[in-house]
Formats: structure tokens, C-alpha cells, sequence
């Protein structure tokens, strides 16, 4: 029975100039849910996650985040308030170049929450090997993969132990070998319980550990429901041309995915 | 007979090398103050408020624009000899003036190299500090100026190699310089073939003293291009 939800958007309206980028956006995440909102290039998926951690403002509608009123927010301080609390990975990584990997663990949690650097310390390395780079610690950014960036920027965002984390397509612009590794730390948190807001092209994976999907257009949330409706079942037009589209109409999907197959995802990535 | 030139040469040497001296004493002090100038008037380059702006803005047009042998005579002669300070006047020597001459347009140069260097930080890492909760003033502090120090670096060292050059303008106000050493050794001297020799030595020692800093320039350029 669902209890009130951490994520509440309603009516979000946003546009940039006279570009209507959201047209009334409704969208619910529970706690401990993983949410993938697909769709469409141009439709506004990552101007919803903007919206949700206070980079961008709508013009109209609600955003609840906990106890927060997003919209309402004023002033520098209750930015602040809300983005410990959410963490956001980017596609691009946007790691700091200058500081190590440790060193871009320790930063925030250490200068923005002002917690003690030794307890951050043994925290921040025991996510590095959570997501299997601990002995990456000393390296800088630019020695590492694409791969191996992301993950360490999944970390760093763990390192301020947030309660929920919003993904923007973080593995588009990764290698396809690249991808399984990242998706497979994202399982994990997902396994955890870790509440996730996924923005992604990658269907297979949307599929297998959503328990909400979204598929956005045109600004409008064209349809959503659980994973299974969403990609079996999809009611909307819409949806089922981008499905046929997204999933290739020569791929042949296997009914039910074998366990062993989905502990390596590399083969299932797909790029729209 | 160019043997004897470079005999004569060796005796001039420790007049030569103090005005070396002078030439490195005021490029030192004109790079320290114009780079701290600099900074200053590059914070205000970018401040919010726009009076403050405009000041710095106009102080980087003029000062980038006008050519520093004006603004030698300029401080050299709208400067006194001597100032009052605390009751007791202190001279004014020459090669200050000089100096400082020097540092007002190295200040507006350090200005638009640190304007530039913040500006090269993309935008996305304001916004990955952003959501890590950092306020705009530790995002400043703790993320854009470190990467920055390193990206005004070469920069800021060729900056230093041209300042030193300049130096050599430090002559035509009386300041006893390297130049101005060469002029009076080859006068004194009174021999072409010597005057040759010695204005390749000036030559040779501005050289000397400005590649290895191209050099290391160079390098550091390569190294931190992320
Ligand atoms: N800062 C901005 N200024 C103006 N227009 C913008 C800005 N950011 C996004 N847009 C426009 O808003 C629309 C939606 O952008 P958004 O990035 O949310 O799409 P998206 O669904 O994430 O697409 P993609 O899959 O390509 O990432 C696009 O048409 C884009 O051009
Ligand atoms: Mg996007």
C-alpha cells in the first residue's frame, strides 16, 4: 500500500523563452523505488531532473521533495537544504580534474556538510570498492576511463549519502563496454533500496529494475505504469512506435531474461 | 684585435651584470605588483555589481591599450622625486617609477588572463558543484580558482618574459639598467667593433634569461592541458 510519495511533481509547467519544454508534468517516486523516465530526445527528461534538484525553476506546479517545496525555495540556503539530500550523476561525469578520486569523494561531504575528514575518509574508500575501484583511490580523473569516471561520480554522489539519486543518461556517452560495469553499480543501489530517478536509453535495463516507467514527449508524460505494462504492454501509439524503434524491430527480445544473462549487460546496451 | 674587444668586455662585466640586476629587480616587482593589481581587478571583473565592473573593465581597456613606453614617462614624471611618509621623506628612485610603470599594464593583462581562466572552466563544473550542495562562494574557492591558478600559469609566465623585456624601456628615463650600462661601456670604450660586441651581449643575456622561462612555459602549457 503505497504511503506518501518522496518525490511529488504536479502540473510542472517550464519553458525556456517561448519553447514550452514541460507542459504539465506528473510524476510520483515512493521511497526506495528505481523510476525510469524514457522517451524521446528533446522531450524534457533532463529538464525534469533539473527541476527536481533546483537547477532550473518552473513557471507553474509543484515540486515536493520530502518535506521540501521545491518551487517555492528562495534564496541560496534552502538550495543547499534540498541538494544534500539529492544527489545527481551526470552524463558527461563532471568530475573535478584537479583532485584526486579520493579527494573528489572527501570535498563535498567534508566542506559542505563539515563532517570529520578521517570518518569521511574510510567511508569514501569503502564506496570506491563498492564500486570496485579502490585501488583507484590516488589517481586523477583524466587516468581513467569513461567507465570508470562515471563510477567514481556515482560515488561521489553516495559519499553525501543522499536520500535519493537522479541519473541523467550517465552511460550515453560511454563505450559499450563501458556500460555494463556502470549499470551494474546502479543495480546494486537499486537492490539496496536506494531511491532512483533514472533518465536513460538503455530499455533493457529500464526494463529489468524499474518499478515505475515514464515515457515523456512533446513535454507531457504520454504514459506510465510498472515496467512490465510500460514495455510489454504499452497502451499509447506513441509509446509503442518508440519502443518498436528503441528495442530495434530485428532484436529478438527473450521473454523472460535468464538470470545469467543479466549479469552481463554489456551485450544488452543499446544507444538511440 | 677581438680578443682585446673581449678583454675589454670581461672588465666591463660587473657593470653589465648589476645593470642585469636592475632590469631583473624591476621586472620582479612590476610581475608581483601587477599580478597582485591584477587579481584584484579581475575579482572585480567579475563581480555582480556592475560600477564595479565597468571600473575594472575600464581600468584593463586602458592599461592593455596604451603603449607602455607612455606609461613610463607617464609614472616617471606625474610621480615627485619624493614622498612624505610618516613625517619623513622617502625617495622616489627612478626604477620604482619604472616599476610601476611597468606593472599597470601587467596588471591589466593578469586581469584578462584571470577573466579568461575562469571563464575556461565549463559551466558544468559550477553545476556538478552545484548539486553537491557547495554555495556559489565555496564552489569559487574550493573548485573553479584552483583550476584556474594552474590554467593562468604559462600565461602569466610568458607575461613575465615579455614584462622583462619591457625592462629594456627603463633606459630612456635614467634608470641605470642593462642598457643603459652597454650605452655608457660603448661610449667609453669608443670602438665599433666593440659597441657590436657588447649590444650582442645585451642581446645574449636577455636571451639567456627569457627561454629557459619559454621553455618552462612550454612544458607546464602541456602538462596541464586537461
Ligand atoms: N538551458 C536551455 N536553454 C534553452 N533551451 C533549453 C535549455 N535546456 C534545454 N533546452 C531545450 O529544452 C528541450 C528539452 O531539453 P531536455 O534536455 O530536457 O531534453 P531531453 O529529453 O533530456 O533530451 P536528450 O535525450 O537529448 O537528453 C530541448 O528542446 C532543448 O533544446
Ligand atoms: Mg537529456
Amino acid at each position: 500500500m503505497p504511503s506518501e510519495p518522496l518525490i511529488q511533481l504536479r502540473d510542472v509547467h517550464l519553458a525556456f523563452g517561448d519553447n514550452p519544454v514541460l507542459r504539465g508534468i506528473d510524476l510520483d517516486v515512493q521511497a526506495g523505488q528505481a523510476v525510469s523516465i524514457i522517451g524521446p530526445s528533446g522531450s524534457g527528461k533532463s529538464t525534469i531532473l533539473r527541476c527536481m534538484t533546483g537547477l532550473l525553476r518552473p513557471q507553474r506546479g509543484n515540486i515536493r521533495i520530502g518535506d521540501t517545496a521545491v518551487e517555492q525555495l528562495q534564496g541560496e540556503a534552502g538550495l543547499i537544504a534540498l541538494r544534500k539530500q539529492v544527489g545527481f550523476v551526470f552524463q558527461q561525469y563532471n568530475l573535478f580534474p584537479h583532485l584526486s578520486v579520493l579527494d573528489n569523494l572527501l570535498i563535498a561531504p567534508t566542506k559542505v556538510l563539515g563532517r570529520p575528514r578521517q570518518a569521511v575518509r574510510d567511508e569514501a574508500l569503502a564506496l570506491l570498492d563498492k564500486v570496485r575501484l579502490g585501488h583507484k583511490a590516488t589517481a586523477f580523473p583524466g587516468e581513467l576511463s569513461g567507465g570508470q569516471q562515471q563510477r567514481v561520480a556515482i560515488a561521489r554522489a553516495l559519499a553525501m549519502r543522499p536520500k535519493l539519486i537522479l541519473f541523467d543518461e550517465v552511460t550515453s556517452a560511454l563505450d559499450p563496454e563501458m556500460v555494463g560495469e556502470v549499470l551494474a553499480v546502479i543495480r546494486e543501489l537499486t537492490e539496496e533500496g536506494m531511491t532512483c530517478v533514472l533518465v536513460t536509453h538503455e530499455m533493457r535495463f529500464a526494463e529489468e529494475i524499474s518499478d515505475q516507467v515514464y515515457f515523456t514527449e512533446h513535454g507531457r508524460i504520454v504514459e506510465h505504469g510498472s515496467a512490465e505494462q510500460v514495455f510489454r504492454a504499452p497502451t499509447h501509439a506513441r509509446t509503442q512506435a518508440f519502443l518498436q524503434h528503441a528495442l530495434g524491430e530485428g532484436s529478438q527480445r527473450p521473454s523472460r531474461p535468464a538470470p545469467d544473462v543479466l549479469t552481463n549487460l554489456g551485450r544488452y546496451s543499446l544507444s538511440v | 684585435m677581438a680578443i682585446e674587444h673581449f678583454a675589454t668586455l670581461w672588465q666591463w662585466s660587473p657593470t653589465l651584470g648589476a645593470g642585469l640586476l636592475q632590469n631583473i629587480q624591476i621586472s620582479v616587482g612590476a610581475i608581483g605588483l601587477g599580478t597582485l593589481l591584477g587579481l584584484l581587478v579581475g575579482i572585480l571583473l567579475l563581480s555582480p555589481l556592475r560600477p564595479l565592473r565597468g571600473v575594472a573593465r575600464l581600468w584593463v581597456q586602458v592599461f592593455r591599450n596604451a603603449p607602455w613606453l607612455v606609461l613610463i614617462y607617464f609614472t616617471s614624471y606625474v610621480f615627485p622625486f619624493d614622498v612624505q611618509i610618516a613625517g619623513t621623506w622617502v625617495a622616489f628612485p627612478d626604477w620604482l617609477k619604472v616599476t610601476v610603470g611597468l606593472a599597470l599594464p601587467a596588471s591589466a593583462n593578469v586581469a584578462e588572463i584571470f577573466r579568461g581562466a575562469v571563464a575556461s572552466i565549463p559551466a558544468t563544473q559550477w553545476e556538478a558543484a552545484r548539486s553537491l550542495a557547495f554555495s556559489r562562494g565555496q564552489i569559487f574557492t574550493s573548485i573553479i580558482l584552483p583550476q584556474c591558478l594552474r590554467r593562468m600559469l604559462p600565461p602569466w609566465m610568458n607575461l613575465y618574459a615579455v614584462v622583462t623585456m619591457g625592462t629594456a624601456l627603463a633606459s630612456l628615463v635614467g634608470v641605470h639598467d642593462l642598457i643603459d650600462s652597454a650605452q655608457i661601456a660603448a661610449n667609453t670604450v669608443n670602438r665599433s667593433g666593440f659597441t657590436v660586441l657588447v649590444y650582442f651581449s645585451v642581446l645574449a643575456l636577455f636571451f639567456f634569461y627569457c627561454y629557459p622561462i619559454a621553455r618552462l612555459t612550454q612544458r607546464l602549457e602541456r602538462r596541464y592541458a586537461f
